[in-house]
């Protein structure tokens, strides 16, 4: 589903590349924890994906696609195949819970009959039934974060990236968070999902990839968070 | 829906940055304003040289009494002279139309009646003004080709192209019509640095939508065109308002023209109307070239 191959990436006015020679094969439905201390080159790894940065060396494939050769017209595609969810969830303030999840509709042309079926589906999904009409901050950091997963979820896209989702949230939320994701991940997406939170790494059991200084030096299925601390 | 959200995003744009909207408004409205003006002006210049030239005549004026030309050294124009002088008139058909004979008297008269509140007509006496000929030509421009034939014949003092005085105040005219087209293009400038910066300060304070919208997949069509929009409905209720004043200004004073020249042809509120097409559909490319050329700037995908 996603693809590395000998993928390096330098930022301009860097001494350092943040990815060097990075190959890594995510295959459909998997549930990927990417660990590692900051600045490892996690969340580039994810921006290469979205076509937010783009490649210095090698080539990023998702879903059959080289994204490092894909027009800039061509981009809004892809993005609507990936959905993402980040630390700051980045909910829009004066919207409703229902409206924020909307939102990722209508921007994309979507009739309203739909919207009306799938949102309060999504909503019923990741247990916000009831809170529709609450605007952010009216919730929780979890519960926030829920709505950043429905919106992120509604358009069912086949894989979900998640950079750090759980870095603002108590361990107890947090890990109601990463059920939330396994559920989804069960429903057949493919998930990458950053993170430095040992004990969900540990309690779940997924497969780890782990990055220091921009290289992979360790990727095992059922693995721990380990040596990264 | 599409178009039921669209239009809900630009009334939320228009709201959030109601204050810079109406400054484009008024920009557009001042620079439109000004541009037809200028526009208009000089359709009316226009009008009224065409009206003025088929009227334009060239003035033969021929010796008096007390003619102080050197050609009159002679004295008073004779008899003789006089039919020879419109029989050389004549003979440059079809460039001569016509040639009227005014005699001092009626040249007397006509001044006095033209002039008849000015105090200089209480001077004048019958004879101050030369018996003349009054010719008029097929095409104005060719003044020089009457004048060179009949200027030093025996009898003719001096030969006057009526053209030259207009032609003045048209010069003066095409200098208002000139300044007010450079203000306008000012204005125009202004108005579009203005859509810039409103554009840039909109993508700004938008920037969480407009991340949302990159992230989930938005087409850049989609993402740009409300801002788009929100400037073309800002610019062309501008022109709306400049096209208002332009009828309004038109209203006002072409009939206190027409009070001054009574028999010139004048330009009708219809002009602003068919004007005013033109100015909205310029400012029209002047907005989507703006924020189209100032979104691919600030608010990349």
């Amino acid at each position: 589903m996603i693809r590395f191959e000998n993928v390096s990436k330098v930022y301009p006015r860097s001494t350092r590349p943040a990815l060097s020679d990075i190959d890594l094969d995510v295959e459909r439905g998997e549930f990927v924890f990417v660990v590692g201390s900051s600045g490892s080159g996690k969340s580039t790894l994810l921006r290469l994906v979205l076509k937010e940065e783009g490649v210095s060396k090698g080539s990023v494939l998702v879903a059959g696609q080289d994204v490092g050769r894909l027009p800039s017209r061509k981009v809004p595609r892809l993005r609507r195949e990936i959905g993402t969810v980040f630390q700051d969830f980045r909910l829009l303030p004066n919207k409703t819970v229902y409206q924020n999840v909307a939102f990722a509709l209508q921007v994309l042309g979507r009739s309203g009959h739909a919207i009306r079926q799938v949102v309060p589906e999504t909503l019923e999904m990741v247990g916000l039934d009831g809170k529709e009409k609450r605007l952010p901050h009216e919730l929780s950091g979890g519960e926030q974060q829920r709505v950043a997963i429905a919106r992120a979820f509604v358009n069912k896209p086949p894989i979900l990236l998640c950079d750090e989702p759980t870095g603002n949230l108590d361990p107890t939320t947090s890990l109601d968070i990463v059920r939330l994701l396994d559920r989804i991940n069960r429903t057949g997406t493919t998930i990458v999902m950053a993170t430095h939170d040992d004990d969900i790494v540990d309690q779940l059991r997924k497969r780890v990839v782990e990055l220091k200084n921009g290289h992979i030096i360790r990727d095992e299925n059922k693995g721990v968070y380990g040596s990264g601390r | 829906m599409r178009l039921q959200f669209m239009l809900s995003e630009i009334w939320i744009g228009l709201r959030r940055n109601l204050s810079i909207a109406v400054s484009v408004m008024l920009v557009t409205m001042v620079s439109v304003f000004l541009l037809g003006i200028g526009l208009l002006v000089q359709q009316q210049v226009d009008t009224l040289k065409g009206f003025w030239y088929d009227r334009v005549q060239v003035t033969v004026f021929m010796c008096g009494p007390n003619s102080p030309e050197k050609a009159c050294a002679s004295g008073t124009v004779t008899a003789q002279q006089r039919e020879s002088i419109k029989t050389q008139l004549a003979e440059m058909e079809p460039l001569v139309k016509n040639v009227y004979y005014e005699s001092e008297q009626q040249a007397f008269d006509r001044f006095k009646e033209q002039y008849k509140n000015s105090p200089i007509s209480d001077y004048l006496q019958v004879g101050d003004i030369p018996q003349n000929y009054r010719v008029q030509l097929s095409d104005p421009t060719k003044f020089a080709v009457v004048a060179s034939a009949v200027e030093g014949a025996p009898g003719v003092a001096s030969v006057q192209d009526q053209k030259k005085t207009l032609d003045k105040l048209f010069k003066v005219m095409n200098v208002v019509t000139v300044g007010s087209l450079v203000l306008a293009g000012l204005m125009v400038l202004c108005s579009v640095l203005l859509m810039a910066t409103t554009i840039r300060q909109a993508a700004f304070s938008r920037r969480r939508e407009t991340g949302i919208m990159k992230l989930v997949g938005a087409s850049n069509l989609t993402i740009r065109l409300p801002f788009v929009l929100e400037t073309v409905l800002a610019a062309l209720l501008g022109v709306g308002l400049a096209v208002g004043g332009l009828w309004g200004a038109t209203g006002y004073l072409l009939p206190r023209v027409a009070r001054v020249l009574p028999a010139a042809p004048l330009i009708g509120e219809g002009a602003v109307w068919v004007l005013a097409p033109w100015l909205a559909g310029l400012m029209l490319v002047v907005a989507v070239l703006t924020s189209w050329a100032t979104l691919r700037r600030y608010l990349r995908v």
